[in-house]
């Protein structure tokens, strides 16, 4: 005979199992098994020819890698990323900042219409805005180069030059993406206790310099937050190019995500599968050393 | 002094009310844009409201190009995703937050381990996968990689750690099983959990584009992002009115809802601190 609290424990027990099963089945199935195998395709020369037989396939070794590292189309997706996420993150996170700062601190009425206002991006489909963006961007009756034409400035051609076409990307990224991070930032800076800023203005401490040595400060595990999603979000982008640019003009918009599927359309699984674990290493990466970074300093 | 400060900051509104434009104005170009024609899309200097309103680009969506088929598919499979993430992750959360179980501890390790793993990495193997089992073009191939999710667990934990573990008790002592407990006293407890985590996954899955461009090959089986993309790359991709209209179909029923629920949506991104 078992006692009434070794019952209740196993059927605590059986309940506990009853109630994560389906979560673990499913997940097992369609998450962690498909990261494993990615891991085990990108050491194979798996194509699509291969698609019935997954593991009857030739072990590469490196190969995949390699390969991808002198990859010179890689190469330009991988720099054509880096410059998405260095140019993308910090660009969002001022804009973020700014508008929560003024938001908190700079108004009284209309908060809640403005918050709103600047939220919407973030709701709507990629895609969608992408599409609406590619015809904001026309060179000639697009509506920024007309908008820019009122202020006496020829707008560039910005997505059929080359040079201009990145900077368009970020300006939509930033401006679909800003939201989530001023929501993260207003919700930060309210927890700043008032009575710090009174202290320091009577120690005669100005608004900026209130900012940089209280409000900064105290908002670092926010900003790492935001900064370590924003960043692993950037990392991935590929509808913006997918639907804008197709990866021009030139390649300059190729990114990381659009070169892998691109890959995976020619039916070089082995190698997307590659391609695929270098982003995900990137992001652990880049993960860990924000977490670094921001936490040291504090 | 409080007064005084705010009297002072009125131009504030004014910088403050450029960005509001900027930031909303493609909407309202996109929405007004659907009703016009293709030459007054192309009329330099642009035009704001249409000079003769039609609904033509609309009709043309859904008698053509079966923009209702892409809408209803987009729509059931956002609708079972969201339920499965309800339903499954609170119940993982609830065991994680209150039960006591072996592979407790390992669960929640994989759990948190695994909150940011890119689709991009799963996407290939996926594809063979579903290919395997039959599953390509279909609507469960859009469904069921998504109806869990790490997130999902992570933020009902959360949230049932903090409710009061006396709950349970007393719910052991009216002699209810653990799972009666779960649906019948944690579960009503959870409204705001469920209610962002709901909304979160409704708008990730209507938006979702990756993995349905890879799967769904045939029309029959597009969601709106999918044919949106592909036509505006396609040989419509010049039909700017059409385009335009496309893009209105996908946006504005999310913005419809989320007008509808943003205080409680905003608050629970704001407390969550997730995106």
């Amino acid at each position: 005979m078992s006692s009434p609290v070794a019952v209740r424990r196993r059927g605590v027990e059986r309940a506990a199992w009853f109630l994560v099963l389906p979560f673990c089945l499913l997940f097992g199935v369609f998450t962690a098994w498909p990261v494993l195998q990615s891991l085990f395709m990108s050491f194979t020369d798996t194509r699509n020819r291969d698609l019935r037989s997954p593991f009857a396939v030739e072990f590469v070794g490196l190969e995949n890698y390699v390969k991808a590292f002198a990859d010179p189309l890689f190469r330009t997706a991988a720099a054509n990323t880096a410059y998405f996420v260095l140019v993308g993150v910090p660009l969002t996170l001022v804009i973020a900042l700014t508008a929560a700062v003024v938001l908190d601190k700079g108004i009284t009425r209309f908060r809640a219409f403005f918050r709103l206002g600047f939220y919407t991006p973030v709701i709507t489909s990629i895609v969608a805005v992408a599409v609406v963006w590619r015809f904001l961007l026309q060179d000639e009756f697009g509506l920024i180069n007309t908008v820019l034409g009122w202020a006496g400035v020829e707008g560039p051609n910005w997505l059929g030059d080359p040079d201009w076409s990145m900077p368009a990307l970020i300006l939509m990224a930033a401006w679909r993406n800003f939201g989530t991070a001023m929501i993260i930032f207003l919700a930060g800076l309210q927890a700043v206790p008032p009575s710090l800023h009174e202290a320091a203005s009577i120690d005669g401490a100005g608004p900026v310099r209130r900012f940089r040595y209280i409000t900064l400060p105290l908002l670092r595990p926010t900003l790492l937050f935001v900064s370590v999603t924003t960043a692993i979000g950037y990392l991935q982008f590929f509808e913006e190019p997918y639907v804008m640019t197709n990866g021009g003009p030139l390649n300059s918009t190729i990114s990381a995500s659009m070169y892998t599927y691109r890959q995976f359309g020619f039916g070089n699984y082995g190698y997307a599968s590659a391609m695929s674990y270098l982003i995900f290493v990137v992001i652990a990466v880049v993960t860990f050393l924000q977490f670094r970074l921001l936490r040291e300093r504090g | 002094m409080t007064a005084s400060r705010t009297k002072n900051r009125w131009w504030i509104y004014v910088p403050l009310t450029v960005a509001f434009v900027a930031v909303v104005s493609p909407f309202a170009w996109m929405v007004l844009g659907s009703f016009k024609g293709e030459g007054e899309i192309r009329a330099n200097p642009p035009t704001w409201l249409p000079e003769a309103a039609s609904l033509d680009n609309y009709t043309q969506l859904f008698a053509r190009l079966q923009f209702g088929t892409y809408f209803l598919n987009s729509a059931i499979v956002a609708v079972l995703v969201t339920a499965g993430n309800l339903i499954f992750c609170s119940m993982v959360g609830y065991a994680l937050a209150m039960l006591e179980f072996r592979g407790k501890r390992a669960l929640f390790v994989v759990v948190m381990a695994t909150l940011m793993i890119p689709g991009v990495v799963t996407f290939v193997p996926l594809y063979v996968l579903v290919v395997n089992a039959g599953l390509a073009n279909s609507l469960p191939a859009l469904i069921l990689p998504f109806l869990v999710s790490p997130f999902g667990v992570f933020l009902m934990r959360q949230y049932i750690v903090g409710l009061p573990k006396e709950l349970l008790d007393a719910g052991r002592v009216d002699g209810a099983g653990e799972v009666r407990i779960f649906a019948g006293i944690i579960l009503p407890l959870c409204g705001p959990a469920l209610a962002t985590l709901g909304i979160l996954t409704f708008l990730g899955s209507w938006n979702n584009f990756l993995w349905p461009l890879v799967v769904a090959q045939q029309e029959s089986e597009y969601t709106l992002p999918v044919a949106l993309a592909l036509y505006s790359t396609g040989q419509n991709s010049i039909q700017y009115g059409l385009l335009l209209a496309g893009a209105t179909i996908v946006v504005v029923p999310v913005l419809l809802v989320f007008l509808v629920f943003q205080r409680r949506f905003i608050e629970g991104i704001a407390t969550t601190g997730i995106k």
